[in-house]
């Protein structure tokens, strides 16, 4: 067996080495969560062996479109923008936060069995926008207010494998926002996916004490420079062959001056205000509080539930919604995840993964929002510059 | 320091009904206290089985009790305004912004305040008259609908005798009613402001704060001196649930006091 | 009158005006003292009267059967009485009482309207002042319409 100590720091490990990955993670206690095919998508679930991982198989998207196809090679992430992202394990989408029961002179809070002790949990096949997305999700949740969230305590029990992207989809421009094809820091453990009509294997790295130490049991052998040299260009040709793009230099000044776009309206025409962008979105964060007691009225609780700014009720005041219109909540989408994010937590808060490009039905493309948009005030102040 | 997610039980030790529809609740710790509170700073109060809704602190900082001035309006604030002394309830906070960031400090303080908005104002004001040397005048201006609405009414007096100068207005009265019937803009051109020393609070509905906002910055304050205290849906209190956005600001967090520089053009645009 | 016209020139109605236009003014205004609770004019009365109050406060109002009278608005230090004459039939819309000893000037709408008639520069300097006092009440008018701080009318889902 190779070791850290005799060999470079990037290694080979065949496809088949991806089985006794997903062993070692096991046997170190982790529940791997990665990709499988399920009926008519790739979605995230557990995997009980790597080969559910899904070989062979890829996408294709469109704006409200994604069909799965097979491709023509044995490739096991050879595809993007799923429906779920990797925040329905560290922010579930319903979770009880306390309960407490009713007392004499008014309540006391049940205790904890113990702060919950969370599984530890192994993503297998993140993509390097998908980290960012979780990354981006810490600055938000797990600040804690100066104590460890329950989100905190998730995401420490988590280890992950990202794997770079080769091969964008048609809807993704992790490139222009500067979170792909290439990883950025955060991973424990690396691949780049090798695929060859001879070959398939893997360039395989760690980044951190967890992912050298599962490194360390793995059949890897030394990485060949060809090798190396295959997997490198295959990521950097990937950043050119993005199928969306967006300009970003300016887009906090142009959205924060957006306000009265004509093009508001003309997106709220198409909006269903369905949501399914702000449920498929890797960051959204959103949730809506609600207390629930029983039917004796001496035990209540309350659950955290994933909720989105789309919702009619979502900014809720005083006897109706500040934001009652469709356009008024596409506008707060829009703004708030590549505009407001920034003032807010110190980012974008997109990665580019176009999953809201896929996911919206009526095939609402926000790269071709944004140009839109900055078309409408280019216009405007060239017609000013003229008068 | 107690973790603001989860409500820490306090007791009721004092229930006065200011007017027909709203309460002053004062409360003591039934467990280790919540963090000491400033002034314009809010609690989340929770009511058992029922929810629990955001109540600026109505009372003067220091010490452990609280007080909350309620307002019967809905489930939860007719729950909390029902309960009685020796009741428990939730409270989690302090949270955000605070009126000390407005520092006025060897300047005119001026304290506009509309119908229950004279609540959050009210530590403000106490916490002023406790240390008068610090500032020039203070100025109380404060408008209700009717004189059975006025809140705190028993206190006018007092804060006058202490050297605050308080003009009260209501909307509606009848001729049992010695004092001004108008609206509260209308008592600023009577208080001779002197426009470039006032620092100026405002509480109240959001309409009328931003209605006397421009009536200060009409009479020559500058936008920056001018500070108000907005309200969205709150639900987490810690900036993680994303209800109190109103464009980049986290009301919780950034808010709820905001100087009218930053606020004036984003309580300008509908729906935001 | 030499008087009036010193104190006049500093009420803020007469803000801005020249020497002449503050004599001219002046000589058709009176000093006057009221005391508390004396009613100045009758709801439907003849509106023969423009005062500018000095100091104190007066309530303008109407009366209801069964009923204490209603306050319409209180007006104070610097504040004009008296607007409906401006309009025909020329009778006052509302009443009008001293709540505190009131010390105002007082002039009669007939010399005012004589006096605009015959000096246009002076007339539109006083007409500008009296519309500029009309659309203030207008606008807090039309905000105490608003009740403002009424409680929120109840919708479905109010949980708050």
């Amino acid at each position: 067996m190779a070791t850290a100590a005799e060999h470079p720091a990037r290694y080979r490990l065949t496809a088949a080495g991806l089985e006794d990955l997903h062993r070692a993670l096991a046997s170190a206690g982790y529940r791997v969560i990665g990709p499988r095919v399920t009926r008519d998508a790739i979605v995230l679930g557990e995997l009980k062996s790597a080969s559910e991982l899904p070989f062979g198989w890829g996408v294709s998207l469109s704006p409200g479109g994604y069909r799965l196809r097979k491709r023509d090679d044995p490739a096991a992430f050879g595809h993007s923008a799923g429906p779920g992202s990797w925040k329905q394990f560290l922010h579930p989408p319903r979770e009880k936060l306390w309960s407490a029961s009713r007392t004499a002179d008014g309540m006391v809070l049940d205790a904890e069995t113990d702060p919950e002790q969370p599984d530890k949990l192994a993503f297998l096949g993140v993509r390097p926008c998908d980290l960012r997305a979780i990354q981006i999700q810490d600055r938000v949740l797990g600040a804690g207010a100066g104590h460890q969230s329950a989100y905190a305590r998730r995401r420490a029990a988590v280890f992950i494998v990202v794997v770079n992207c080769t091969e964008p989809g048609e809807t993704c421009f992790c490139a222009s926002m500067d979170t792909g094809p290439k990883s950025g820091p955060g991973y424990d453990l690396l691949l780049t996916e090798l695929v060859t009509e001879a070959d398939h294997s893997f360039i395989i790295e760690a980044g951190s004490q967890d992912g050298q130490e599962i490194l360390s049991v793995l059949p890897v052998q030394a990485a060949d420079a060809g090798s190396l040299e295959r997997a490198d260009s295959a990521v950097a040709d990937a950043a050119g062959r993005m199928g969306r793009s967006m300009r970003t230099d300016d887009i906090h000044e142009l959205l924060a001056a957006s306000h009265h776009a004509d093009r508001w309206e003309d997106v709220a025409s198409r909006c269903l205000t369905c949501g399914n962008c702000t449920m498929a979105c890797p960051t959204c964060f959103c949730t809506t509080v609600e207390d629930v007691s029983d039917f004796s009225g001496d035990h209540a609780e309350r659950w955290q539930s994933w909720s989105s700014c789309f919702e009619l009720d979502f900014s809720y005041l005083h006897g109706g919604p500040v934001r009652s219109s469709g356009v008024s909540r596409y506008r707060q989408w829009l703004t708030h995840k590549l505009g407001t994010w920034h003032d807010q937590f110190g980012s974008s808060g997109c990665v580019g993964c176009g999953r809201c490009i896929v996911w919206c039905p009526v095939g609402i493309d926000l790269t071709e929002e944004v140009a839109a948009l900055r078309a409408e005030r280019d216009v405007a102040a060239e017609f000013e510059d003229t008068e | 320091m107690t973790d603001c997610r989860y409500p820490v039980r306090y007791r009721i030790s004092s229930r006065v009904e200011e007017t027909h529809d709203t309460v002053t609740l004062t409360l003591e710790p039934a467990d280790d206290p919540i963090a000491a509170f400033r002034p314009g700073q809010f609690t989340m109060l929770y009511s058992f089985g029922v929810g629990e809704i955001p109540i600026s602190v109505s009372g003067l900082p220091g010490g452990p009790s609280l007080t909350h001035t309620i307002r019967s309006v809905g489930a939860v604030s007719a729950s909390l305004c029902a309960a009685r002394p020796g009741q428990v309830i939730g409270v989690r906070g302090p949270f955000g912004t605070t009126w000390d960031d407005a520092d006025a400090a060897g300047r005119d303080l001026l304290l506009v305040a509309g119908g229950i908005g004279l609540a959050p104002l009210r530590p403000a004001l106490l916490s002023a008259l406790a240390q008068p040397a610090r500032y020039r005048r203070i100025i109380l201006l404060a408008g209700a609908r009717s004189p059975a609405e006025l809140v705190f009414a028993a206190e006018y007096d007092q804060w006058r005798e202490r050297g605050a100068e308080v003009g009260i207005t209501v909307d509606k009265a009848d001729a049992s009613w010695p004092g001004q019937v108008g609206v509260v803009t209308q008592l600023i051109g009577r208080a001779n402001l002197d426009p470039a020393g006032t620092t100026a609070l405002i509480c109240g509905p959001e309409v009328m704060m931003r209605i006397t906002a421009r009536a200060l910055t009409g009479a020559g304050l500058p936008s920056p001196s001018v500070w108000i205290s907005l309200e969205r849906n709150m639900q987490c209190g810690i900036a993680e649930c994303g209800h109190c956005q109103l464009g980049p600001l986290l009301l919780c967090r950034d808010g709820p006091v905001v100087n009218f520089g930053v606020a004036e053009p984003l309580i300008a645009v509908r729906e935001l | 009158m030499n008087d009036v016209g010193a104190e006049l020139a500093s009420h803020p109605f007469a803000a801005g005006l020249t020497q002449s236009q503050l004599d001219r003014l002046a000589a058709i205004t009176s000093s006057i003292e009221v005391q508390a609770g004396t009613r100045l004019f009758e709801e439907d009365g003849q509106a023969t009267s423009l005062w500018l109050i000095r100091t104190g406060q007066i309530a303008l109002d109407l009366h209801v059967p069964g009923r204490d009278r209603l306050i319409v608005e209180t007006l104070g230090p610097g504040d004009e009485l008296g607007l409906s004459w401006l309009l025909p039939p020329a009778r006052w819309k509302f009443g009008a009482v001293a709540q505190v000893d009131v010390s105002a000037f007082e002039l009669s709408s007939a010399a005012v309207t004589g006096l605009c008639e015959s000096d246009h520069e002076l007339g539109y300097q006083l007409t500008w002042r009296l519309l500029g006092t009309a659309i203030g009440r207008l606008q807090a008018a039309r905000i105490r319409i608003l009740d403002l701080y009424a409680p929120p009318s109840p919708t479905a889902g109010s949980s708050s």
